[in-house]
């Protein structure tokens, strides 16, 4: 009996022989990932326990991405305390201010998480760097202290789901209504404790941007991870990045799956999930007149160069509708430097976008975008939950960048089709 | 460990942001977020609820972010134990992770009304509704997560390995 891509690479960081899936296993960590929100309860963690090193300084990630710019005393304090523990430790991997960007997306594009990696990160969104063909699932702080101090962390072992996605992208749809139209079929515990497994020749055909958005929105469907084997695309996209060595693996063909599903993406259209659950989709056709007061481009799951791009393709030469708020938010410092180089920030800043320092800020409700009662918000995000983007009579719709950027155009919720 | 108290039922896919707001994830501090304990679920839950009541929660609680101030907003509002039919993977971790308490039972859930007392016997394995006297089994925990419990915690788990080998 085979191995899925996900029992193998936990398989390799144990000392066993042999590994299946609902077995609970001790496994050596490559990366462990911290921000300013759930760093501090880690770091208390690690001291109270009478931590004195981390296990390897080269293999902690400390990002403060979460309230930066400092968005008052108590953030202020958070990061400080973050920081003291980051310079006394002699952290590699830590990031703040001009090099801070979004977790997920600083990661990947510094090659500090590659093929074949195990890795844990106290953000839900860790599970992102599946697309890279590695396992990488959300914690919590206290998982994290863990980590840090040992190196290793109990895992039970998810048994998967394989997606066999086939047939041609129509325009205009992305790896993000394949993963909205996914989440909207299973639900959003339609994958809980497992793996989710994305194959099939539309899958080969995905850009890494693509992938990583993918990958990004497992969570939503409960999954403990998300995971693409790699290929030729995963090659060229480390080529330059890797620093270390890393390693590619791939299922089984006789491995075994709690279930396999298969999705035409020939039929789908741009999706957008309505309020309150990113299971909540609709083709954008079907989404009827949505009046928006804002629109965000950018987060862990779409804020990457590919997307700017797309939004610029559609806001050249245009203008955001009065009223609306357009709010871009390129999600590292290299990919504001890039969208600066392309002339896409001239584009945005014509048609009227404020364009936000690299930050989690607006996604999370955190701060530099916040939705008053009643307001209504198209984002390009991943989680559309009661009160996530401010107050809590405020709505979230989830889409794609193309729709987020048409829909500031229009002033409504609208296709790109439509312009 | 016995627990007994009044119960507020929640429904299903209760999130970490209605647990706890990120508006709030400013501070680390117990007792400033148990103040702010499901409050975008229903607003006045800090205020009605009393020590040791319980909360119920339907499929997939705790879903959403990782953080880990949701189990101790919830702890330290005064909450006893959650009882549920599923739990989101990341939320149940950290509770066993940092000791809250969490049980799951579909037939109970779907049995009781708001208001209603209980008492959970965990070494039984058991739920009893006070008023009718009615009994629920709840799915038993696996042995490793019960030794996390016992030892305090995942960080007093680990401690205690340390010096085990240290000997
Ligand atoms: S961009 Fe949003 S979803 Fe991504 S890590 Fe930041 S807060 Fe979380």
């Amino acid at each position: 009996m085979g191995n899925t891509i996900t029992e193998k690479i936990l398989l390799a960081h144990t000392k066993l022989k042999k590994i299946c899936a609902g077995q609970l296993i001790n496994a050596r960590v490559d990366i462990a990932l911290g921000n300013d929100v759930t760093a501090p309860i880690a770091i208390n963690e690690f001291n109270k326990s009478g931590g004195k090193r981390v296990f390897n300084k080269n293999k902690v990630a400390l990002v403060l991405d979460h309230f930066t710019p400092n968005k008052d005393i108590n953030s202020a304090q958070q990061c400080k305390a973050v920081r003291e523990f980051a310079m006394k430790q002699k952290i590699t991997h830590f990031y703040e201010g001009g090099n801070v960007g979004v977790e997920h997306a600083l990661l990947p594009e510094l090659g500090i998480v590659l093929p074949g990696d195990l890795v844990i990160g106290a953000d839900s969104h860790t599970c992102t760097y599946g697309a890279l063909g590695a396992f990488a699932t959300g914690v919590g702080s206290t998982d994290l202290a863990a980590a840090m101090l040992t190196g290793e962390l109990w895992f039970k072992v998810p048994s998967s789901i394989k997606f066999i996605i086939s047939g041609a992208l129509k325009k205009w749809v992305s790896g993000k209504d394949l993963i909205l139209h996914i989440i909207g079929r299973i639900g959003v515990d339609g994958a809980l404790y497992k793996a989710m497994e994305f194959t099939g020749e539309t899958v080969s055909r995905l850009s890494m941007a693509d992938r990583l958005s993918m990958a990004n929105m497992a969570i939503e469907a409960g999954a403990k991870n998300g995971i693409f084997a790699p290929d030729k695309i995963t090659r060229e996209y480390i080529r330059k990045k890797a620093k270390r060595d890393y390693k590619f693996f791939y299922s089984d063909t006789d491995a075994v799956y709690s279930d396999i599903i298969e999705i035409d993406a020939a039929k789908i259209e741009p999706q957008v999930a309505f309020p309150h659950l990113p299971s909540n989709v609709k083709g954008v056709s079907k989404a009827g007149r949505v009046k928006i007061d804002q629109s965000l481009i950018g987060s862990c799951t779409n804020g990457r160069i590919e997307d700017l791009r797309i939004a610029a393709r559609i806001l050249k030469n245009r203008k955001a509708a009065t009223g609306v708020r357009l709010i871009i938010v390129p999600a590292t410092p290299g990919i504001y430097q890039a969208a600066l180089k392309e002339g896409l920030i001239e584009i945005f800043m014509k048609a009227g976008a404020i364009i936000s320092p690299p930050s989690c800020g607006a996604c999370l409700g955190g701060h530099m975008g916040i939705l008053a009662a009643g307001e209504k918000a198209i984002a390009t995000t991943n989680r559309n939950f009661v009160g996530r983007m401010g107050h809590p009579q405020s709505e979230v719709y989830l889409a794609n960048p193309a729709v987020a950027a048409a829909s500031a155009v229009l002033g409504r919720i609208a296709s790109p089709e439509e312009l | 460990m016995i627990f007994k108290g009044r119960v507020w039922k929640f429904g299903d896919n209760i999130d970490t942001d209605a647990i706890i707001p990120a508006r709030y994830l400013t501070t680390s501090d117990p007792q400033k977020l148990a103040t702010h304990c499901m409050e975008d679920a229903d607003p006045n839950f800090v205020s009605k609820m009393k020590q040791g009541d319980i909360l119920l929660g339907g499929e997939n609680f705790g879903c959403g972010s990782s953080r880990e101030h949701a189990p101790i907003a919830i702890k330290a509002a005064g909450v006893s134990c959650v009882i549920a039919k599923s739990f989101a993977r990341i939320f149940y971790r950290n509770s066993f992770n940092m000791g809250l308490p969490i049980f799951e039972s579909r037939e109970l859930v779907d049995a009781i009304e708001e208001g209603e007392e209980i008492l959970v016997d965990s070494a039984r394995g058991t739920i009893t509704i006070a008023r009718s006297n009615k009994t629920f089994k709840i799915n038993p925990t696996p042995p490793f997560m019960e030794e996390l419990i016992a030892d305090g915690g995942l960080m007093k788990h680990i401690a205690r390995k340390r010096e085990k080998n240290e000997k």
